[in-house]
């Protein structure tokens, strides 16, 4: 494995130019920049027009993150995110930065045609970039499940959880999340954890998503989720919680936060507060952008309905559950989990399959999702408080 | 052991998973005795491993996962429509015939 050097020491499995948007009236003329340059350079963006520190940060982390080489910024101009302090932000990271405003520089028109320019540039030096060699240990690995159904929890999960068991063994750092989506699981989890202080915030963390969710009415759980023949949230989340596999949980963290070495970390993804700004992830690549915010190169998203998603900035290796689905779909998934149910392969074997699949994406080798050209973005507004004290305790 | 199309995720649980589709009409194997399939259910769906009283605790992977909200029969088909969640209520849309060919 090789990757790309950055001055924080960590290294990018990919060098890309990050074009974003700084509020929803800058995105037209942001996706029409990176339109001719769709390989080598990705959008992203923050819709919004009022300030949120959550915002900020996620952007000035996506920014930053490892596999981002270059950044151009499209403000509108009267927005207002502070797109000077995340140019300062970037520029500190020894990246090239540029920042476009439309109202200053000329409309639609001109700004796409500098930005454009830009591109072609900052690209064009990218590719001349030299690459070192990369050990897995070096690896900040998401995973995320979406469109679940019954058997979910069968094939994908568990087999992911034995691809983050050796990856974990491994040095790398892996990331499970949606403490919505692990309502249920709250005691056997915090049983898992390195200290007794983190089993409780644990346990705090999943109390949290259980009344958000109960103010908000609703669990995170589609209507897909009970045709495929999930039941309760419950349910889903003892099928979710099979992604963890069986190491000992290092620590939890929330989104933007980057774990400080190896081992297993759970998201907490719910806001922190009253609840405010409606649901915590309001679909799948909500929580993807945050995993990427927390500095993960890559992203395990395990489906049994059958998602066809990607992200802008970091592969995501899709895993099919449902051996049916994974028929319909194949030209969409990365791996056939659902074999587990017919062919009479073992979780093991699909869980090596998932670490070798790591491996050759992370040295390159692009994901289903990567060759159909999906970068799907998506940021909302939260709220967080700082991690207390107890949430990494190694 | 029982029918091979039927999953016991964990020995406490009292409820199977199915491997694959099964038509209505068809008989199951339960460890209690055959039961007649009333509809046709799709792979990853539940069944009643024996019969499950109102307000029973259902147990799947060894854990509980919501309460019967009516007595459950057998082999009958454990879903949205006989058992609650303990935490937040399930939103789902109505059958249709799309669900029962997957």
């Amino acid at each position: 494995m090789r990757g790309y050097p950055r001055s924080d020491g960590r290294k990018g499995i990919r060098n890309l130019v990050a074009v974003a948007y700084l509020v929803e009236c800058a995105h037209h003329v942001a996706r029409k920049i990176v339109e001719p340059h769709d390989a080598a350079a990705h959008l992203i963006g923050f819709p919004g027009c009022f300030p949120n520190a959550y915002a900020q940060r996620m952007m000035e982390r996506l920014c930053t993150h490892p596999n981002v080489g270059a950044v151009v910024l499209v403000s509108l101009g009267c927005e207002s995110f502070d797109r000077h302090r995340l140019a300062e932000t970037v520029r500190a990271s020894g990246r090239a930065v540029e920042t476009l405003v439309i109202q200053r520089d000329g409309g639609t028109r001109a700004t796409v045609e500098a930005g454009r320019a830009m591109v072609a540039r900052m690209a064009a030096r990218l590719a001349e970039a030299q690459t070192l060699p990369m050990d897995i240990s070096e690896l900040v690995v998401g995973t995320v499940c979406g469109g679940s159904d019954g058997t979910s929890g069968l094939t994908g999960n568990p087999a992911v959880g034995v691809a983050f068991d050796r990856l974990v063994e491994a040095g790398a750092a892996c990331i499970f999340e949606e403490t919505g989506e692990l309502i249920g699981c709250e005691d056997i989890m915090a049983a898992r954890a390195a200290t007794p202080e983190l089993g409780a915030e644990i346990r705090a963390s999943v109390d949290k998503a259980a009344r958000y969710y109960a103010t908000l009415g609703f669990g995170s759980f589609a209507a897909g989720n009970a045709e495929g023949g999930l039941t309760t949230i419950e349910e889903k989340s003892l099928g979710a919680y099979a992604k963890s596999g069986q190491s000992a949980i290092s620590g939890l963290i929330k989104p933007g936060d980057i774990p400080p070495r190896g081992g297993l970390y759970l998201m907490d993804v719910v806001p922190d507060g009253e609840v405010r700004y409606g649901f915590p992830n309001i679909s799948d690549n909500a929580e993807i952008v945050e995993m990427m915010a927390s500095g993960a190169h890559l992203t395990l998203f395990v489906t049994g309905r059958g998602s066809v998603v990607g992200s802008a900035l970091a592969p995501v290796v899709k895993i099919a559950a449902n051996p049916h689905m994974y028929a319909r779909l194949a030209e969409d998934m990365d791996v056939n989990a659902g074999r587990i149910l017919t062919e009479g392969a073992s979780v093991e074997e699909v869980g090596a399959e998932i670490v070798d699949l790591v491996r050759r994406v992370a040295d390159g080798h692009p994901t289903k999702s990567e060759e159909l050209g999906h970068t799907e973005f998506i940021l909302t507004y939260k709220t967080f408080e700082p991690l207390g004290p107890a949430c990494l305790p190694l | 052991m029982p029918d091979p199309r039927l999953l016991l995720l964990s020995p406490g649980d009292t409820v199977f998973v199915l491997r694959g589709a099964v038509e209505a009409g068809e008989t199951v194997a339960l460890e209690a005795g055959a039961a007649v399939m009333p509809a046709r259910l799709g792979l990853g769906h539940k069944i009643a491993r024996a019969a499950i009283a109102k307000g029973e605790r259902i147990v799947k992977y060894g854990a509980p996962i919501g309460r019967a909200t009516e007595d459950i029969a057998a082999g009958a088909h454990v879903h949205v429509h006989n058992v609650a969640s303990d935490y937040t209520p399930t939103y789902a849309l109505a059958a249709t015939s799309e669900d029962v060919a997957r």
